[in-house]
């Protein structure tokens, strides 16, 4: 589609249906905010509920309107095509049942304002515009947009000092990365005259200025931030350690899939003629990510921070698959960061049902120690979700891994993959060391059975999300018609 | 498909019974020795009908044509096929699977005191892996079911193990996933480079010299590690002391022959001339192996551990005889592989039988059986012949046929090997002399009891097939002569 087309009201509503889910989304979010001021915090539940389902929603819309090849509209401002689609159905889904966690625990805290949903939809929206992002500008404000929801999510529970610590932490360091991002898009603008991911690509394909590889790298470093890949990972265990778990949970799914879905969206279709150029900085982050995430696990002993480590290592895979390439790399990116958001989610579905005798929340890897014992269900649980995030097969997580491996293969990656393996041997280490707790050892603290601490809700989210793991057949093949569908 | 899917019947009737015992109590709400004792017999009767099925389909099996049979496939997952069949050598291995699972299954009957549901289910689906990777004949297919057995391992030595299980579970986990992986780059690389996952396909494709040798590697890795060659198999003996009797068994009986299927299958049909290149290196390996851990196994204190080493040293006859690459040698290593099964398996139960009475494998704690034990005495007697290589025992067979294979390729290995067959009698009569000879000297043996009935019944199968293999061993080389001939001719068309 013609990229400098004037504007006509016409032309206008033809587009329209393009951005349906985001302005569900965004009209949802606004009626849902009415709907929260006038009901108070009672009507914090209904409005939870009223979340999922315009979530739920505006994923089903983005599926249900897929175009059969990528259409670019709104002035080249936005591209819907099956890649964006796809990782809007996952976001929604991973977004979604995070929201669906919550209720319990922000209730039992004290915590159940009308707020908390509300904003995780806004950065839903922000997630979804980032996904869809075909020039600087849409990219800048879905970026910010989901970063400024996440900063409240993070110092949500206002009265603990932690969580306060980590909203100021995540915030600061936050600004600082939006502020590289947007130094990197007005270096590119400078050197390229637009700000539209094509025009760039055609530019940039004529001549490579040193300028404009200038402002690639920022973008990158920006948007590595947003992905917490190494070397700019250092927010991330302080943050999900002292956000409350349920805000954890959202930060762990779908902005891990926004995230790097938007920074191979800028490789491939921006900077797709600089391949050379951004090939190295993938692959350093990559490997970087994937030792540091592997190695700094080994030590933690709170299974927030450890999951902290393991988000890490995983987006090394995802740049893994990034580094591939655009012909081999979407499918894989999308099939791997899919499972590895579901999967996360579940994981912080188990940590979010665990309680001690006291009825106390535990976040520490040694008070999962006999859980076998006190909950088997639960311990079946946590155990099928983390052998999947180890990649053990048959489970969802192999199926990720394999995609990434076979992209390397294709793409003439080896190296990388060889990596990626060690990485996968040493991670295996401190996943297994929760499973050795959990099944090996004598119980030390007494644990509540899952389904008297908690309602149905969290259960069946938590269950019905490890037993995704099993499922890869629907991931997969919808993932490949996706990853397919990218030019 | 016009016949009965039996591979998947075989293959999935386990997991169904897994699933049974895992939910069916928690409905009933039955109490905790009832879901025992339910367990245990659900488990009991579904291994023996899947071994019933095995006979009937091995029996059905036609061991005049070469390719495979009982073919099912149907797309799964991408490029990935849900791809099953048999051929010559998978089709014993199967049925050696089904004949060890009803006997683990009865030697854990009481020994296995906590959490019995979970430990049968863990059993079954372990099996379902088992059959599953001999059956598959689609790459990455064999590589999920090869790579899930880790997980109910992991958990059977890890909560029913001995003392130090927790430190072996992660040993064995650790070592076999950094094999394996590498294994997994090396499929990625074929299936992108082949376009296809399917292995007979793979095997007709053929792959450059350069790639040869890396791919060759990279499987090398796994197999190796999962066999165990020296100087990789440490892992081994820790896992084998730590496991639970029955754990031993499978791990010995079974999965440390997916390495020497693996070979068979893989190595040398796809990588012809890396396999001919590395063979020297192999054998040298196979030697040092033969030789350094019958030497390791004497100075063991524990008789687990003894054992487990003998298995690294007849481990090492396997893959001797397989990169011999001609007939004699690969007959060789497959019998060798289903002996092996059959008498360590034995030997283990045999270690169980004892351990279960005194809770000790201390050599030195134990002397003058014969005493208390009469026919346990006879039973050992027969095992530790068979592990010797006595003619007349199945052990025999597939030491003289892999060195035969060995000699007509390199006749300096297969010397060396035969030296250890000397050490294997040396290492086996001593241990037997300091358990079962001489006169009580632990007050503790005074009272302890022969093998009841329910040990009988495990051991007269054992007892039966180890003799029966060692006199007519012609029974195992029917059925694999003709694919033992085609991969031979397969792998010299190559060279000619």
């Amino acid at each position: 589609m013609a990229i400098n087309q004037t504007m006509t009201a016409e032309l206008f509503f033809q587009q329209v249906p393009y951005i349906l889910p985001e302005i569900t989304l965004a009209v949802g979010a606004l009626i849902i905010t009415l709907i929260g001021a006038f009901m108070g915090d009672k009507g914090s539940r209904l409005v939870t509920w009223l979340c999922v389902a315009t979530i739920v929603a505006a994923g089903s819309m983005a599926v249900l309107h897929m175009p059969a090849e990528q259409v670019v509209v709104f002035s080249g401002s936005y591209a819907a095509d099956g890649f964006s689609a796809y990782a809007k159905l996952i976001i929604a889904l991973t977004a979604g049942s995070a929201l669906l966690l919550s209720i319990d625990f922000l209730a039992e805290k004290k915590l159940d304002k009308p707020e908390f949903p509300v904003l995780a939809l806004l950065a839903t929206l922000g997630m979804f515009i980032m996904v869809s992002a075909h020039d600087l500008i849409a990219l800048y404000v879905g970026v910010e947009m989901q970063s400024l929801a996440l900063y409240v999510l993070a110092a949500y529970a206002r009265d603990d000092a932690k969580s306060s610590e980590a909203g100021l932490k995540y915030f600061v360091l936050g600004a600082l990365s939006s502020g590289l991002l947007l130094y990197g898009c007005s270096l590119v603008y400078g050197f390229t005259g637009s700000v539209n991911f094509d025009v760039i690509a055609a530019q940039v394909a004529d001549e490579r200025s040193i300028g404009v590889v200038f402002g690639l790298v920022f973008i990158l470093c920006g948007l590595a931030f947003k992905m917490s890949a190494a070397p700019f990972h250092m927010w991330t265990p302080d943050v999900y350690e002292g956000s409350p778990t349920v805000s954890t949970a959202f930060f762990a799914s779908a902005p891990k899939v926004a995230a790097s879905v938007l920074f191979a969206r800028v490789c491939f279709e921006a900077f797709g003629p600089l391949q050379k150029d951004w090939l190295g900085i993938v692959m350093i982050m990559a490997v970087l990510s994937m030792a540091i995430g592997a190695l700094f696990a080994l030590q933690q002993t709170n299974i927030k921070r450890l999951l902290a480590y393991s988000s890490i290592a995983n987006m090394g895979y995802a740049l893994v698959a990034i580094a591939c390439g655009p012909e081999f790399g979407p499918k894989a990116l999308l099939v791997f960061v899919s499972i590895y958001a579901i999967t996360s989610v579940g994981l912080f579905g188990v940590v979010l049902s665990l309680r001690n005798a006291e009825g106390e929340r535990v976040e520490t890897i040694s008070a999962l120690s006999g859980l076998s014992r006190s909950n088997p269900l639960l311990a079946s649980a946590l155990t099928m979700l983390l052998f999947s995030v180890m990649g053990i097969p048959p489970l969802a997580g192999f199926f990720g891994k394999w995609e990434v491996i076979l992209a390397t293969s294709a793409s003439g990656l080896l190296p990388l993959a060889i990596v990626l393996i060690l990485a996968s041997v040493v991670s295996a280490f401190y996943y297994l060391r929760i499973i050795k707790t959990v099944w090996f050892d004598e119980p030390r603290i007494a644990m509540v059975p899952v389904g008297a601490s908690t309602t149905l809700t969290l259960t069946g989210a938590t269950f019905v999300l490890a037993a995704l793991t099993l499922v890869i057949g629907l991931v997969g093949s919808a993932a490949s018609i996706a990853g397919a569908g990218f030019h | 498909m016009d016949t009965l899917p039996i591979l998947s019947i075989l293959t999935w009737t386990p997991a169904v019974a897994a699933v049974l015992i895992l939910f069916l109590p928690q409905l009933i709400k039955s109490p905790e020795a009832a879901r025992a004792n339910a367990a245990r017999w659900i488990a009991l009767v579904t291994t023996v009908i899947v071994f019933a099925l095995t006979l009937w389909m091995t029996l059905a099996f036609d061991e005049t044509k070469a390719g495979y049979q009982f073919v099912e496939r149907a797309d799964w997952y991408g490029m990935i096929q849900y791809h099953l069949g048999i051929d010559g050598i998978s089709v014993l291995l199967i049925l050696l699977t089904s004949f060890l699972m009803p006997l683990c299954i009865l030697a854990s009957w009481t020994s296995i005191e906590k959490r019995v549901v979970e430990y049968m289910a863990a059993f079954l689906l372990l099996q379902t892996l088992m059959i599953g990777v001999f059956c598959a004949l689609d790459i990455v297919l064999f590589y999920i079911f090869f790579e899930a057995g880790l997980i109910p391992m992991y958990l059977i030595i890890g909560i029913w193990g001995g003392k130090n299980r927790v430190y072996a579970a992660y040993k064995f986990f650790l070592y076999t996933l950094l094999g394996s992986l590498f294994l997994l780059i090396a499929i990625a690389w074929m299936a992108i480079t082949a376009k296809t996952t399917s292995i007979p396909d793979l095997q007709a494709f053929e792959f450059a010299k350069d790639a040869q040798t890396w791919l060759w590697l990279a499987f090398f890795a796994s197999f190796a590690v999962k066999m165990p060659m020296w100087p990789v198999h440490t892992w081994l003996p820790d896992a084998h002391v730590e496991a639970p009797t029955a754990g031993s068994v499978i791990l010995a009986g079974v999965l440390l022959k997916m390495g020497g299927y693996g070979f068979l299958r893989f190595s040398l049909p796809m990588f012809p001339e890396a396999s001919n290149a590395f063979a020297p290196f192999v054998f040298a390996l196979s030697g040092i192996a033969i030789v350094y851990t019958s030497l390791v196994a004497f100075r063991q204190t524990d008789i687990k551990k003894l054992i487990a080493y003998s298995s690294v040293a007849h481990m090492g006859f396997v893959t001797m005889g397989i990169f011999s690459g001609n007939e004699q040698g690969i007959q060789g290593a497959l019998f060798q592989m289903l002996s092996h099964g059959v008498i360590s398996g034995a030997l283990f139960l045999c270690v169980g039988v004892i351990y279960d009475r005194m809770h000790t494998r201390e050599i030195a704690q134990y002397g003058g059986l014969v005493n208390r034990m009469p026919i346990y005495a006879a039973v050992f007697l027969l095992f530790t012949m068979g592990n010797v290589g006595l003619p007349g025992t199945s052990g025999f067979v597939g030491e003289i046929l892999t060195m035969q294979g060995a000699f007509n390729v390199d006749p300096v290995t297969a010397m060396v090997a035969a030296s250890g067959v000397i050490l294997s009698a040396a290492y086996m009569l001593t241990l037997y002399r300091k358990v079962i000879f001489g006169t009580i000297v632990n007050p503790a043996l005074n009272t302890i009891t022969d093998m009841n009935a329910r040990e009988i019944a495990i051991f007269v199968p054992l007892i039966a097939a180890a003799l029966y293999l060692g006199f007519q061993p012609n029974i195992i080389f029917d059925q694999t002569a003709t694919s033992a001939v085609a991969l031979v001719d397969a792998f010299h068309a190559n060279f000619k």
